[in-house]
């Protein structure tokens, strides 16, 4: 029983914590590792949840959650004599269709992440041209702001033609420095867990909230790579440019509501750099962060 | 020779120029590249087929092919998506900037004007 009660104890922790860190602001000061935070809070959120159901059913085996598992179905013995055993049967359906629900949901969404990519690509290669004037850089005759990252084995920078309008050539450098880190660190890789848990539990506020967290915090971790070969002032400008260029009008509830201040709060950032977060701290969090993720997974081998 | 990607999109070119279903002949006598083999052409029009963004209708011995929508609609879904405008906030891509409307994007400008002044 001990197992389950650490198990459950962890994941409540990983749901504080992770309410805490929507509002944390030192995450702005070092993004990367914030985003690593947040990996290893939902990975051990989601086993600690998880374990400590099945802990908890399978606890008469004695034997921990991954050889109880084993032996549980090995022997397809499950005892339910009294009504405490009915508990510990319905522990071990939501422990195992939260591991279901936790597996494929990624998963799904995974493939339709993919086949949406595919068909994009294969509508570029129809109506996008490429432009003298930014080599490597896919252009759509569209009069709005729009530049983005196709990512994929070989991914693709798109602009809209408007975007050129709209730029001067310092600023869309900026920008188009700014999208290679998306292509370079794989940054939709990041967000795809997020946005799978997000769809498995649409109602929850805090993963709403986390899904948006994680997201500003892969623009600036691509704002931070960016400034390695542009100045911050014209990734600011181009931002700037880019949030009051609402040319289209905004469909009703289509945008929701995490869009708002997420440009200003990257502008200030560019505009009035803090003092990135010292080595040890950000060392600390890292440490944290991976004793974290490696505590839930030897929970589930603790017997009893 | 062009690549394949690229006789494909000359091909839609020429059928979206043109306002009538064309058969693979009269499309390889508007293309640029006079030295492509009939078969090459009708091969292209029959990926794009399968693909689903050509039609075709019989015409005697022939195949009549025409787009199956406009160039605008597929630069609209395009930028629909792009823009993260389909209502289903998924991780298919990764946008530069948001546009903001309202007296959010007033903010926004009050802080560019100061930008620029500086």
């Amino acid at each position: 029983m001990i197992a389950a009660a650490v198990l459950a104890a962890l994941a409540m922790i990983c749901a504080v914590a992770a309410w805490r860190l929507t509002f944390a602001r030192w995450t702005w000061r070092a993004p990367r590792t914030a985003i690593l935070l947040w990996q290893s809070l939902g990975l051990t959120w989601g086993l600690a949840s998880i374990g400590a159901l099945l802990a908890f059913a399978l606890d008469p085996y004695r034997k921990g959650v991954v050889h109880g598992l084993a032996e549980f179905l090995l022997s397809v013995e499950f005892g339910v004599r009294q009504p405490y055993d009915y508990l510990r049967l319905a522990a071990l359906v939501a422990g195992l269709s939260l591991l279901a629900v936790l597996v494929a949901l990624p998963l799904a969404a995974g493939a339709q992440t993919l086949r949406a990519r595919r068909r994009h690509r294969l509508l570029l290669a129809l109506v996008a041209r490429d432009e003298p004037a930014v080599p490597g850089v896919r252009v759509v005759d569209f009069p709005g702001a729009a530049a983005y990252c196709l990512p994929g084995l070989k991914s693709q920078v798109v602009i809209s033609d408007g975007t050129l309008h709209l730029l001067s050539s310092a600023e869309l450098e900026a920008v188009l420095a700014h999208e290679a880190a998306h292509v370079r660190e794989r940054h939709d890789l990041v967000l795809l867990p997020f946005a799978a848990l997000r769809r498995a539990l649409p109602w929850s506020k805090l993963v709403r909230d986390a899904q948006a967290s994680v997201e500003l915090l892969v623009e600036m971790a691509a704002d931070d790579r960016a400034l390695q070969r542009c100045c911050p002032r014209r990734l600011a400008t181009a931002l700037l440019r880019f949030g009051t260029s609402a040319a289209l009008p905004t469909p009703q509830g289509a945008l929701g509501v995490s869009a708002p201040s997420s440009v200003m709060a990257r502008v200030d950032r560019l505009v009035r750099p803090e003092v990135a977060l010292p080595a040890a701290h950000r060392f600390l969090i890292l440490a944290g962060s991976v004793v974290l993720a490696t505590s839930a997974p030897l929970l589930w081998l603790l017997p009893g | 020779m062009k690549g394949l990607g690229e006789l494909e999109r000359s091909i839609m070119d020429i059928l979206w120029a043109e306002n009538t279903p064309l058969t693979a002949r009269e499309v390889g006598r508007l293309i640029e590249d006079r030295d492509l083999a009939p078969t090459t052409v009708m091969t292209v029009l029959d990926r794009l087929a399968r693909k689903g963004f050509l039609t075709r209708t019989r015409d005697g011995r022939a195949w009549r092919y025409q787009p199956a929508a406009s160039r605008d609609a597929y630069v609209a879904e395009l930028m629909l998506e792009a823009l993260d405008m389909t209502g289903d906030r998924d991780a298919a891509l990764t946008r530069f900037a948001r546009a903001v409307s309202g007296s959010e994007a007033e903010i926004l400008l009050k802080a560019l004007t100061e930008l620029e002044e500086e």
